[in-house]
């Protein structure tokens, strides 16, 4: 086989690999989109904000440590203790909760009825006082997120690609990980959306929020429940990105990477999410690999948005989108 | 009456006006945003060591100083915007730690008759003073950096790398392209092949470029790199088991910051350095005096010894030292932003000088000129050692390869020259 078609695939499954991880960040755009029409600009911070208080928690670290110090002239940053990965992811799981009835009750309950952009707009206004919080609450230090998941070279798949190709193809653990964990997720999801008195309800709210209400659904609690839920997919996420990178505030921009996949895969799919990021990391590894060095490199950023625009005119609600028909 | 005493205060006021006059240094910092963890090191480092000299010293020959800082998430257009809100107040130099910035700010000092220092980072060929009257980056500059690099590899493979192949990982953007044309030349002269690799922005998946080196498999991988690109590169290199002893960093892909993340699987990655490391001098003694158990340490107070709060501490270092020196030159301690200029031109930074300021050993000597913005282009390299969690030097100042860097600076700036209508030449 030539070398080329073995180096090929083995960029195609790191392309997969790496579209599982933008998928699991499209995911949380999805489902609050999905249940409430708003496209939550700040996910990508809520990623990061997840992964702050996660390390902080971990670490036992004072939360807004700078400020009390600053006020009451002390010099506390630490609580002396570390808290085990499980039982933090669950306590950050709570804050996550905590946050999305507070985002609910502070702003989007005030804004029912308003129009997509303005609810558009109040996202973009909580991702960047979510950022200015999260600084001031853990800090701006970059962390090193470490809940024990295995990183490096799988060196079975190395060995067994050797003894096949002559060439062993290089798989991150991580990756493979991120693999498992966003296929449960999307299972748990749609198990959840389906078979589960709230998932129904969820869907009802999405499909017309005041028919919801006129038979009792409340509105407040589906949505509350939809950002604590897309809270948990960005907790996932920032676990997985914070691990490759350590605990940063540039953290929030791995959204940049989910806004393809969702123009791509639907905003109301959540199989969506999955197949568009699987099509957008395979497709610019591809291009990267083969056009790429003829035209100096460094095509994956623009590349994944030609892809998505590709698709969006042939489908403009997206591979797994639905149809929007309008009737006179 | 009352007019009286009004018009007594004001005058007294203005009389006292020049005596009150302090020196003015800017500190341009990016406390906030994704760039914060490299930006609050960079600016603490800088306070700290003005009220080092204002607390121990009464400030520079008994001018005290007075720092104006403004924040701009190291964001260019907010960095030109703080230069034009504090010029005013009698700035004597901008350090804004953005090559960004520096290319905006470059015309606009020299029309000001402000100096701009760009201490190993912005434009390369402003180390021609003959075309960038009022731009300064000593002690090194980028491409000075490539050519110590190579000198590195050329050093411990006995002086001969013909036929290696040495792959640079860039950030794909102006700053990360400045060594190429550099590494290009240098390839000619000493046969290795160079292999370009660049990571869009900001450089959070570079499995591409990872896969390739894995796939090709480089003697030696350079990166330019900056924030999160370097952490995920470190990171990375480590995944497919490069030999961390030879991956090479620029000074800005340097800190703990961008080791730290890795954790053990970041021992042995190599960087460059413009200054020496840790907290090991004479000068730390007086900051925690003077600065730190007096309560007047810059932000948290907890940076200090980190590699880039050294780089602070060094740029604040050569601005005191240049003004020092500026108030020699014209026999006034109330010097102006055009005075400072010539302090700069003027600097001279040797052994014993630094070691007088309790910094021994902490960065090259060198010395300004008009021709020569730039310093004499000496740097080091240093590792990172994850057991310890601390970076040493392991080599010598050495100095880049001038044969190669001083013909390419000319044709720069000769071109800029051409481009901007300034007419070459020392006042």
């Amino acid at each position: 086989m030539p070398d080329q078609l073995i180096f090929g695939m083995e960029v195609f499954l790191n392309g997969l690999m790496a579209g599982v991880l933008y998928a699991l960040v499209a995911l949380g755009f999805v489902l609050i989109f999905k249940a409430s029409g708003i496209f939550n600009f700040a996910q990508g911070v809520m990623a990061l904000f997840a992964a702050l208080t996660l390390v902080g928690i971990m670490e036992g670290e004072v939360p807004f440590s700078h400020l009390i110090n600053a006020v009451f002239g002390t010099d506390v940053h630490n609580f002396g203790w570390t808290v085990p990965a499980l039982l933090a992811i669950l306590l950050t799981m709570a804050v996550m909760v905590l946050l999305a009835w507070l985002v609910n009750k502070l702003i989007f309950r005030h804004l029912v009825n308003q129009e997509p952009i303005i609810l558009f707009m109040a996202t973009i206004g909580l991702a960047y006082f979510l950022e200015g919080f999260g600084d001031m609450m853990w800090g701006s230090n970059i962390k090193k997120m470490d809940v024990g998941l295995p990183q490096g070279i799988n060196d079975w798949i190395d060995a067994a690609t050797f003894d096949i190709f002559g060439y062993g193809f290089f798989i991150d653990n991580l990756d493979i990980v991120a693999t498992v964990v966003a296929a449960l997720l999307v299972v748990a999801l749609i198990i959840f959306a389906q078979y589960t008195k709230q998932g129904r309800a969820m869907r009802a709210v999405a499909d017309d929020h005041q028919a919801a209400l006129s038979v009792g659904i409340s509105l407040s609690f589906i949505w509350v429940m939809v950002w604590s839920l897309a809270g948990f997919v960005a907790l996932v996420a920032g676990i997985m990105w914070g691990t490759k990178s350590g605990v940063q505030f540039s953290l929030s921009l791995i959204a940049l990477k989910a806004l393809p996949v969702l123009m791509l895969g639907g905003f109301t799919s959540i199989p969506g999410a999955i197949v568009g990021g699987l099509i957008i990391g395979v497709g610019e590894k591809l291009f990267e690999f083969t056009i790429g060095p003829m035209v100096g490199g460094a095509t994956e950023n623009w590349f994944a948005y030609v892809l998505a625009l590709i698709f969006l005119v042939f489908r403009p609600q997206g591979l797994f989108g639905e149809k929007i028909i309008e009737r006179v | 009456m009352k007019l009286k005493l009004i018009t007594a205060a004001v005058a007294v006021l203005m009389a006292a006006g020049p005596a009150m006059a302090d020196l003015t240094f800017s500190i341009l910092s990016y406390r906030t945003g994704p760039y914060a963890p490299n930006g609050i090191p960079l600016a603490d480092g800088q306070a700290d060591y003005f009220t080092l000299i204002n607390e121990r010293d009464g400030g520079i020959n008994g001018e005290k100083i007075n720092v104006v800082e403004c924040e701009t998430g190291y964001n260019t257009e907010k960095g030109v915007e703080c230069y034009e809100a504090t010029k005013g107040e009698g700035v004597l130099v901008y350090n804004p730690y953005s090559t960004g910035m520096a290319y905006q700010l470059i015309p606009k000092v020299t029309a000001d008759g402000i100096p701009l220092h760009t201490l190993g980072y912005g434009r390369t060929s402003a180390k021609n003073g003959k075309v960038f009257s009022n731009v300064f980056n000593y002690p090194a500059n980028y491409w000075d950096g490539a050519s110590h690099a190579v000198s590195h590899i050329l050093d411990v493979n006995g002086g001969d790398i013909s036929g290696k192949t040495i792959a640079l990982v860039y950030h794909n953007s102006a700053y990360g392209k400045e060594p190429i044309r550099t590494l290009e030349e240098l390839a000619k002269k000493h046969g290795y092949n160079l292999t370009l690799l660049p990571v869009d922005h900001p450089g959070q998946e570079q499995k591409s470029q990872w896969l390739q080196i894995r796939r090709e498999k480089p003697d030696y991988v350079l990166m330019w790199g900056w924030g999160v690109m370097n952490q995920v590169a470190i990171q990375e290199a480590a995944n497919i088991r490069f030999p961390m002893e030879n991956f090479i960093g620029i000074w800005w892909s340097a800190s703990e910051n961008d080791v730290q993340p890795a954790g053990d699987a970041s021992d042995g990655y190599k960087a460059l350095a413009l200054h020496n490391v840790g907290d090991d001098y004479p000068l730390y003694e007086d900051l925690q005096k003077y600065v730190v158990d007096a309560g007047k340490a810059a932000g948290a107070g907890d940076q200090l010894g980190t590699v880039l709060y050294n780089r602070g501490l060094y740029t604040a270092m050569l601005s005191v030292e240049a003004a020092r020196t500026a108030q020699k030159i014209h026999g006034t301690n109330a010097i102006t932003p055009a005075m400072m200029r010539d302090g700069m031109e003027a600097l001279e930074m040797t052994e014993a000088k630094m070691a007088g300021l309790g910094l021994p050993g902490f960065g090259p000597e060198f010395k300004v000129s008009c021709e020569n913005h730039g310093g004499n282009g000496f740097g080091a390299v240093s590792q990172w050692d994850a057991n310890a969690g601390k970076w040493s030097l392991i080599t010598d100042y050495v100095q880049s390869d001038q044969d190669i860097i001083g013909p390419l600076i000319l044709e720069d700036s000769a071109a800029y020259a051409a481009e901007a209508g300034i007419t070459q030449g020392c006042n």
